[in-house]
């Protein structure tokens, strides 16, 4: 038996379990996909959001202040990218001033540190491609961008070093109560632990209506985006927002921490959870509301578009807390928007009600520090060469349009929690996430994949599952 | 740091072309660097026939074209290396290049010859909707996947865009067993080579959906199916027009893009119509000694015309490095070469009389399919020429030639301008 189970290994998964992997305990994560970040966390507009938008008092502005608060210091630990660009809100109404206000206001209340609201003049001066028709906007320095994958990746490769252990590929089809604890039956054979984590994103209503009685209900709310080439990346320096309306915080425009430029979402509810589809008609709005914010989005610089589905629970908060009805069964539901920079916020939480419930004790060494992989465009000549004659394998090119090299996409596969898969090389490494969105560089991954796991090459694929990526060889069929 | 009179970024078939060209004008110390392990390219994968009909007047396939070229390279002891990426080029002309064996280097090149060649738009350029499962392929993707590594990417094929990629792929994944249910282009015309619509689409059967684009794909995992639908002038799926089509995989050949990261990072003027950097008569772009030919400069139909236009390439490399040139770069007065009404742009933009050779190939295509009308040029107001042609299409190249004497008989000259006008 486990101490603990921690259902699903998105942001909130992961850091929850990063967390707990200070403490003496046996820890296991349950994920139904074949790797971290599959879900909502990999689908997002990866901001690190200032915390004006939740309502004061609620659990979405509590977590996300303090999520802000923490993510510096734990970007540095986990050695992700992570910068404070800042965030405007734009007014484009005289009429509508009472609301920007209202909003400046409800982030003093929320504990928001060193906002403005800035002139039209000024606004244009910070943000060229604003457009024209702005007249003030409220300005949040300490609002940030963040590569949610490697968030999420170095999460969870933390907890694994730090002893917790991951099984994919198990999806969880019911949970039972024991006397002491609960089993949980799954496709991938059955566990059981005296303590549960539900951070199933979408799906954590389904599972914590296995064990209470006191339903809860999420919509799958999707979003669709657009992101655009490198060459476009510079557009604006900061992430910026239309004024807030009832289905959310509206279509947004934002660099990206390795420096596209990213535009969305759109809100819509859709009934299938699995629904990650874009749409002719999202990515139309996409391309119209973005361009109510910012003049001359170059839309041509399209390189792919995406969408992602935020569990939106009918109270409109985070619940993160144990069940009324169901000791020790934790709760880590409904972490839509502003979930990512609430993640280091969720985890400590999540960890301190385990903490006080199980009295854990803090482990002797826990390993704060990950080192993450090594990016030779980052180093000096000379390091870079140290790192070849050490390596070659770093000496040679697999993605040109992102300039990654072979030894980038052996380490993503070799290190803990290691990709399987080319999405899972793409997320680690950026292979294949660059203009000619893979077409140069697939192959090669593939080859990599093959020979690194051991695999035959036509069970390498996509993202797991029967995404397999060749069906067989030439004139098999004939 | 390693000096070379020559470099050239890329071996392909244009980067080989202006090797052996720039060797044959007398340069001596010549580098060529290949990313790839392999010299010839992205022919080295173009298996099918069809090659060399204006070079060698025979049929080559493309590993065959490209041979030809490798060998005379070869033979002229020039320079290579593979495997190795180059970084950055300054303006002043220092290479950073990496390699295994090498780590970083840089090399000071007296003139540098761009050969980068082009790339394949991705399914965003187009905005697709849908899911993103296993199966979506571009054509050169697949390509290379079937005649380099042996693999077939799926069994039931919808192809989009009707480039001469996606069509001469149509026919190899039918030979290597697949079946190809049609090929959708957004546009009322092919955007490929007519030989290849009737070579690899009309003697398979297989349906050239012309106005017909992918309104969505279906499949969470794999590839399940695409819905087609019909496109009005302004490219706009019309409603009730959806045609589902159950596949696995779905091949993208919806254009090519010259790949000038390293032109752009050099500060190189570009040329928005083609995306290829701008150059004079010698192919030589703003940046002094850098000359650039082949699909970086603007993508091609035929490899005969890249080795002919990279040959001019190093020849004018050649002169720029022995100092044989009438006027530098920058100097010398310039007429400018405009593309009119129904032609896209021209290559180059500008000619300088002194400096150009006896004759220029201007090479430039046409922005729609015309039927019996004329190309025209114009020496400012004055109609110079006028050329009947039956059809032309954005698919195939055209070219005229201009001839020093004819330019400096003109001395007043300002604009040349390129048209197409009804007869």
């Amino acid at each position: 038996m486990y101490d603990i189970i921690i259902i699903g290994a998105g942001v909130s998964g992961a850091a929850a379990a990063r967390e707990l992997s200070r403490y003496e305990a046996d820890i296991c994560v349950l994920e139904k996909e074949e790797d971290v970040c599959c879900g909502t966390s990999k689908a997002n507009s990866a901001i690190v959001h200032a915390g004006y938008d939740a309502e004061t008092g609620s659990l979405k502005a509590q977590m996300n202040v303090r999520g802000n608060e923490l993510m510096g210091p734990l970007a540095r630990e986990l050695d992700i990218p992570f910068k404070r660009t800042g965030s405007l809100v734009l007014c484009l109404n005289e009429e509508d001033m009472p609301r920007l206000q209202a909003l400046y206001d409800r982030g003093v209340a929320n504990g928001v540190k060193d906002m403005r609201i800035l002139p039209r003049e000024e606004v244009l001066r910070m943000e060229p491609n604003v457009t024209d028709s702005v007249c003030a906007a409220l300005y949040a320095p300490t609002a940030g961008i963040i590569c949610p994958f490697e968030l999420n990746i170095a999460l969870a490769e933390n907890a694994c070093v730090n002893g917790v252990e991951f099984r994919f590929n198990t999806a969880v089809e019911d949970i039972v109560r024991l006397d002491e604890g609960y089993e949980i039956r799954t496709d991938n054979g059955t566990f059981t632990a005296r303590c549960v984590v539900n951070a199933a994103g979408v799906y954590a209503d389904r599972i914590h209506n296995m064990v209470s009685r006191n339903k809860i209900h999420i919509t799958a709310r999707r979003g669709d985006y657009c992101l655009l080439d490198k060459d476009a990346g510079r557009h604006v320096g900061m992430t910026i927002f239309a004024l807030p309306g009832k289905n959310g915080k509206g279509i947004l425009v934002t660099p990206t921490i390795h420096g596209n430029l990213l535009i969305g979402p759109t809100a819509v509810d859709v009934l299938d959870k699995e629904a990650v589809n874009t749409t002719a008609d999202g990515l139309r709005q996409v391309a119209e509301k973005a361009q109510l914010s910012v003049k001359n989005i170059p839309m041509k610089q399209v390189i792919t578009s995406f969408a992602g589905l935020r569990a939106h629970e009918d109270g409109d908060d985070f619940i993160i807390k144990e069940a009324d009805d169901a000791a020790g069964f934790i709760d880590c539901a409904g972490i839509e928007s502003p979930g990512l920079t609430s993640c280091p916020a969720i985890g400590e939480r999540v960890a301190q009600i385990l903490c006080d419930k199980m009295g854990l004790k803090k482990k002797e060494h826990f390993t704060a520090y990950r080192k993450g992989i090594v990016h030779p465009a980052q180093l000096d000549l000379d390091e870079r060469n140290a790192l070849i004659r050490e390596n070659p394998a770093y000496g040679s090119i697999v993605c040109r349009c992102e300039m990654i090299t072979e030894g980038e996409i052996i380490d993503a596969i070799r290190r803990p929690l290691g990709a399987k898969s080319l999405d899972g090389v793409k997320r680690r490494t950026r292979a294949g996430m660059g203009r000619c969105q893979s077409g140069f560089c697939s192959p090669t991954v593939m080859n990599i994949l093959a020979r690194e796991c051991g695999k035959s090459i036509y069970d390498i694929t996509k993202s797991g599952g029967g995404s397999r990526i060749v069906a067989g060889t030439n004139k098999d069929t004939l | 740091m390693r000096e070379y009179d020559i470099v050239i970024i890329g071996g392909g078939p244009a980067g080989l072309a202006a090797a052996v060209s720039a060797r044959e004008n007398g340069i001596e110390s010549i580098l060529i660097l290949e990313r790839d392990d392999r010299l010839g390219g992205i022919l080295n994968q173009c298996i099918h026939n069809g090659f060399g009909l204006h070079t060698f007047q025979e049929e080559l396939t493309g590993p065959e074209y490209a041979d030809r070229y490798i060998r005379q390279a070869k033979q002229l002891e020039i320079e290579y290396k593979l495997n190795t990426m180059v970084m950055d080029i300054r303006p002043d002309r220092t290479v950073t290049a990496m390699n295994k064996t090498d780590g970083v280097f840089t090399i000071r090149a007296g003139a540098v010859i761009l050969a980068m060649g082009c790339r394949e738009r991705a399914r965003g350029a187009l905005n697709i909707p849908g899911y993103r499962p296993a199966g979506i392929f571009s054509a050169g993707t697949a390509q290379r996947l079937v005649n380099i590594e042996g693999y077939m990417p799926g069994r039931e094929v919808v192809i989009l865009g009707s480039g001469d990629i996606g069509l001469i792929m149509a026919r190899r994944m039918t030979l290597e067993g697949a079946h190809v249910k049609a090929v959708a282009e957004l546009m009322p015309y092919s955007g490929g080579l007519k030989r290849n619509i009737v070579q690899c689409l009309d003697d398979y059967g297989i349906p050239l959906k012309l106005s017909h684009t992918v309104v969505d794909i279906k499949g969470r995992e794999r590839v399940e199916g695409v819905t087609l639908a019909e496109v009005d002038q302004n490219s706009k799926p019309i409603p009730g027009t959806e045609e589902d089509y159950p596949c696995d995989t779905l091949l993208l050949s919806v254009g090519l893009i010259p790949e000038n990261e390293l032109s752009r990072g050099m500060g190189a003027v570009m040329d928005p119509a083609t995306s290829g950097p701008k150059v004079n008569e010698s192919l030589e772009t703003s940046i002094d000694g850098v000359f650039a030919c082949g699909n970086v400069l603007h993508v091609h139909d035929l490899v005969d015309h890249v080795s002919k236009e990279a040959a001019a390439a190093g020849r004018n490399a050649a002169a720029y490095v022995k100092g044989s040139r009438t006027v530098k770069n920058g100097g010398g007065k310039a007429i400018l070469l405009t593309a009119a009404s129904g032609v896209r742009y021209t290559v180059p933009s500008t000619v300088r009389p002194e400096q150009m050779e006896d004759s220029l190939t201007v090479r430039f295509r046409v922005d729609n399919v015309y039927r019996g009308r004329c190309i025209s040029v114009y020496f400012d107001q004055e109609r110079v020429s006028r050329r009947k042609r039956p059809v032309m299409a954005p698919g195939e190249m055209e070219e005229i030639v201009l001839t020093k004497e004819q330019i400096l008989g003109c001395p007043e000259l300002e604009t040349i301008r390129i048209t197409v006008e009804d007869e």
